[in-house]
Order: structure tokens, then sequence, then C-alpha cells
């Protein structure tokens, strides 16, 4: 049964991973992500979960990667320098296949920065952060009830692809508090991972359906499951060979960026006739659209596209949504800017504008609003 | 079920992937003779490991297996446990994976007391890197990266194990394989942590550098120098100080985390219902 509920949106991120089916977490405190930790403390030990607190950020990504592999949904939550310990282990889960949630509440850096102030400088970490070639789903709530909608999305998308997914939020959108509806498991769509309908002796672990993702046995069952962080072939034995790398690499991207059109979403707001669009994700895109409301109201034809995700880079969305007449396109973000490199390279007929910002605060509407005038919009 | 160790050992990949004179073999058949021995079904079986020489052999059980980063296998097994306490988790890892780079996961399973069984093959460098020192290395000890000898001590693994809360600990050798298939054996039945040190020889580079003696030579001195409690309680310092102590060197009965656990989850969803009603 709905329920409403007054939440941060750290603690929404546990209700939607609970609606979701999660019922373990392993993690490590830090600011201002500490409270996903606190609440999933409280919340899954009486739903017969676990909630373990791990030496560091590495262990706990490990963590969440063994109990997924056993069977339970599993997610961690960290911020500024735990994401940046989590890239070990965000690539073992890539290679490895490995459903999981992590929830990263950003904050200003580099290193230890602004602890306890606002940022969105993981554009890229939480894209390219751990290394080699590999893919990347990244969703962005910009509330608190986009905190639960997003964290349910990413258990989902997390199961359907066998990868890990990425909540993207901040400092603020973490300790924000809004009134929310907290949805059953029974009122929304939960997807859980592809079993195999095979005989155990003809399972391969890593052997892709059509749909370029394998079924997943859990630890336990009768389908041996074999799991390996180093280049392999479908039975999870290593495999160097320069095709095998090649191909393994390229379904492993496949799977992700080649469903953009399932996986990417966006909001958009005043379209119509926009010359000027925004481009904005989490807090940001909130200050973003009460600066199109004030730009309307005073006559000037500004747009607003919100992304729900950041990665893979919803392009095509966006194309479509964009009115004929949008000449600029602006890109607010608290950064030097990030996302702007990924707007500027696809859209080479646009006029690219930029906010940033890089104090620890929020970026206000009248700071938007300024820019749009300055550009003479 | 009646499987013997070779059922357990996916032998079609034989020969091993080690150098001729390695030890691992020697170990890789005691796990799987303890498996045997225990009757573990390999659907309720996980060989965990992590980077190195010995970090391949997960690739020779018809178990399931896990194969990951350096140094992280046991915060991986904590969490396939903790998500399933039925399974029978082995962690294979090297000196490197198990108390150099894993150091830090190493103290906190132990301290845990996570049940699952460790079973670290000790060579006192890391061999598939080409055999530079590692945190087990003896003081001046020769290595690819110590040409002029060490300046630190070596971790005593099950001393470090011992004091971080494993409530198993044993140590043995490839000389002495009826003393290892009995010890593995009886840390994978233990409920809790345990820890199997096997003193290893790699001929490759540690023995070849620092003994200066071939793989059957490697192995004469661990005859010569694994000695049990007993006899090394008689020892003098300087005399204990070229063996090795080894047998099961303790052994004590404590609650493992999943029996805590299943209790504070008991006593939370009380707990959640009462404040409902
Ligand atoms: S390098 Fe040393 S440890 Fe590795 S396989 Fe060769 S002998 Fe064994």
């Amino acid at each position: 049964m709905a329920e409403f509920k007054f939440l941060q949106g750290n603690e929404a991120c546990v209700e939607g991973a609970v609606a979701a089916g999660a019922r373990f977490f392993a993690g490590y405190p830090i600011t201002p992500s500490s409270e996903v930790a606190q609440a999933a403390s409280v919340k899954l030990p009486p739903l017969g979960g676990y909630y373990i607190q791990m030496e560091d950020e590495i262990a706990s990504m490990a963590a969440i990667i063994g109990a997924s592999l056993s069977g339970l949904k599993s997610f961690t939550a960290t911020s500024g320098p735990g994401f940046s310990l989590m890239q070990e282990n965000l690539g073992m889960a890539i290679m490895g296949e490995v459903p999981c949630v992590i929830i990263n509440v950003s904050r200003g850096g580099p290193s230890t920065g602004l602890a306890t102030k606002q940022a969105q400088g993981d554009v890229m970490q939480s894209r390219w952060g751990t290394h080699g070639d590999h893919a990347m789903i990244v969703l962005t709530p910009s509330s608190v009830q986009e905190c639960f909608d997003q964290t349910v999305r990413a258990f989902n998308l997390s199961e359907k692809y066998r990868c890990p997914v990425i909540v993207l939020t901040d400092k603020t959108i973490g300790h924000l508090r809004e009134r929310i509806e907290v949805r059953g498991p029974e009122e929304i769509e939960v997807i859980d991972r592809k079993k195999p309908d095979c005989a155990p002796s003809q399972y391969k672990s890593c052997a892709p359906d059509d749909d370029g993702v394998a079924p997943l046995p859990s630890y336990g069952d009768r389908h041996l499951l074999r799991i390996n962080s180093s280049m392999h072939g479908e039975e999870g034995f290593l495999n160097d060979s320069p095709a095998n790398a090649t191909a393994l690499v390229r379904r492993l991207w496949d799977k992700i960026e080649k469903n953009v059109s399932y996986i990417g979403k966006i909001e958009g707001y005043r379209l119509e006739g926009a010359e000027t669009v925004i481009i904005a994700f989490g807090i940001a895109a909130r200050a973003a659209r009460r600066a199109v409301t004030l730009a309307r109201a005073g006559g000037i034809r500004v747009g607003l596209v919100k992304l729900l995700t950041l990665w893979p880079f919803p392009y095509a969305q966006i194309r479509e949504a964009l009115d004929p007449n949008c000449r600029s396109l602006l890109v607010a973000e608290l950064n030097m800017g990030q996302l702007v490199l990924e707007v500027e390279r696809l859209f080479k007929d646009k006029k690219i504008l930029r906010v940033n910002k890089w104090s620890g605060e929020d970026i206000l509407p009248g700071e938007i609003m300024a820019a749009l005038k300055e550009a003479g919009c | 079920m009646g499987l013997t160790y070779r059922d357990y050992l996916r032998e079609e990949l034989f020969p091993q992937m080690w150098c001729a004179g390695c030890s691992h073999g020697i170990s890789l058949t005691a796990v799987a003779r303890a498996m045997a021995a225990l009757k573990l079904d390999p659907a309720e079986t996980v060989v965990v490991t992590g980077i190195g020489c010995w970090g391949k052999a997960d690739d020779y059980f018809k178990t399931h297996s896990f194969h990951g980063t350096h140094g992280r296998a046991l915060s991986f097994a904590t969490g396939i446990k903790v998500a399933n306490p039925r399974l029978k988790v082995l962690v294979l890892m090297g000196d490197g994976d198990g108390v150099t780079i894993g150091g830090n996961h190493f103290i906190h399973t132990a301290r845990r007391n996570i049940d699952v069984t460790a079973v670290i093959t000790n060579n006192f460098n890391y061999g598939m890197t080409g055999g530079q020192y590692s945190s087990s290395s003896p003081e001046g000890t020769i290595s690819t990266t110590s040409l002029y000898g060490t300046a630190e001590p070596g971790f005593d693994i099950c001393e470090l194990a011992r004091a971080a809360g494993a409530t198993y600990v044993a140590r043995t050798t490839p000389y002495h394989v009826t003393q290892m298939d009995k010890l593995l054996a009886e840390a994978i039945q233990h409920k809790g942590f345990s820890v199997v040190e096997i003193i290893s020889s790699c001929p490759t580079f540690f023995a070849r550098y620092n003994y200066k003696v071939t793989a059957v030579e490697m192995m004469r001195l661990f005859k010569e120098r694994a000695v049990d409690r007993e006899r090394y309680d008689a020892l003098t310092a300087a005399e204990k100080a070229g063996c090795f102590l080894t047998g099961r060197l303790h052994r004590e009965e404590k609650e493992d985390f999943h029996t805590k656990y299943a209790r504070l989850q008991q006593q939370a969803k009380a707990r959640a219902e009462r404040e409902v009603v």
C-alpha cells in the first residue's frame, strides 16, 4: 500500500531499494551519504535482510557483489573519496556482470575537499572512473520522490542488464526533506534477473542470450556459476585471445549503449517554441526549472531538458524533444563543466552556453537568468 | 554422493598452469581431497580467489567459483556467505592477496568471525608478477625488488590471524601432505573464520634467490624445518628463527557472525512488530 511520508532524499533511496526487493547493504560511513547507511541498518534486519558495515568502500563494493551473486539484491552508498575507492570493484561488477546499485551522494572535491558541501563533480567519474572501456548506467534524481523512483529503476536496470547501476544524487537532494509517495512492491514494476532454464550441465555463466545478457543463477543453485574479473570466454575461464577480448568488451558495451531508448529518460519543460534550452540534472535542474518559469513570464523563449538518465547519454531523446526553433543549449551544472563536454560533442549545430559553479553552493535561478540575459536570450 | 577428489577437479584443464616444481599443485589436490572427505556438495560450495599464481586455482574446481580483484577475496566471500549461510566458502589466497594488499580485509574478516575458510599459500613473494617481496617476506629477503635485501620484517600470518580473532588457525607445508589433508578438512568443518597457512615453495623466484636450491631441495627443507608445538617450544630463539611451527595452532568455539546476526534479525523483527502495534 502506498504511504505518504516526509523524508530525506537519502532515506527515500532506501525506501526505493526495499520496495525493489533489496535485502543486503554493505557500506562505510561518509558525509553526506551516511543517512542511507543509517536507514538501511534500521529497515533491512526486520525484513530478514542484512546491513553490514565494512572496513572501507573497497570491501563494501566487494561485499555487495558477493551478496548479489548469492541471490540477494544488494546496494551501497557513498560519496566523494569513498566513490573513488569503489572504482576498482565497480569494474569487477561490470566484468563479472553482477547486478548491484551504488548510491553516490556527491560532494565537493577533489580529495576530501568540501566534505559537507554541494557539488556535481562526479559526472565523469561516474561514467569513466573505473579503468578500461566500459558502459555505465547513471540515474540522476532531482527530488526526494525521484530518489525513491530512480532507486527502484536502478535495481530494475541492474537486474535486467546484469550490471552495476549508479544513482547519482548530491548533498542537497540527499538532505532535502519532501513529502513523497512510498509505493509498495505490488504497486511498482519490479524486474528480477533472468535465471537459466537449461539443464545445469548445459549452463555457461557468460553465454549471452539474444539480448546480450546471460542468465544468472545464484551460488547454491544447481547451475554452477563461474564469475571472472579477467577476460573470459563463455564458460567463465580466462581467455585473453585478441578475438575474445574484442568480442567481450564489445558485448558488455553494447548491452547498455544499444539500449539507450529504454534506459535513457528525460523530462521536458516548456520546450514548445523554446529557442534556448537548458540541460541540467539533479538539484541544478530544479533551479533551471524555476529560471524557465521566470524567463517565460518575461517573454523569453526558454525551455528545460532535465536528465533522469545521465549515462548512457540520452542523445536521441534530447534531440527529438527540442523545438525546431532551438538555437542554443545552456548546460547548468555544479562543476567546472563536465556534462557540457558531451553536449558540445553531440550538438555541434547549436550554440552552447554554460553556467558553472564549484563553490560548494547551489546554483540559483537568478544566476541562470543572468546567464540567459548575458547571452542575449 | 560417493564423490572422489577427482570429481571436484577439472582434470581436462591439466596440466596446471604453475611452474615445474611449484608446490601449488600439491595444495590444489589437498583442497580437493578435503572436499571429498567432507562430501561437500559442489553446488553448495564456492571457491573464491584473488590474483596471483594460487589465484588461478579456482579454474580447476568443479564447484561454484569467483575470481576477482587482487586482495578483495575475503570481502567478496563475506558477501557471498552472509547472503547465503548454507554455502561452504573456501577462499584461496597467497600472501599478497591474503595479508598484504588484502591485510585490512583479513583482520576484519577474522574479527567478525565470518564462517569461511582461508587457505593461504605463503611463498614469501609475488610469483606471478616476477618475484617481488611481500609483507610475509622475512627481513633481508632477496627479491627482484630487493636485491640488497629488505629492511622490513615479515608478518607471521598465523599470529596475525589469531590476534585478529580467527577461531581456527593452522600451518602446514607441501611436504606434510597427510597433515595438510587433515588440517584443511578440520578448517572447512570449523564454524567460524578458519585459516590454514601452507608454507609454499616458489622455486622460480623465492627459493632460487634466497635458498639457492631447487624444488626438490625445498621439500627437504620443509621436512627438516617444520616442527610441531612440542618440539618448537623446546628450541632456542635462534633455532626457532629457522623453523616453521606447524600443526593446529589455535581452535576455539565462538559464535560466528551469522549466528549472532540471525538473532539480531529476530530481535529487530520483534521490535518492528511491537512498534507497528
Ligand atoms: S612463479 Fe613461483 S608461485 Fe608462481 S607458479 Fe611459478 S613457482 Fe609457483
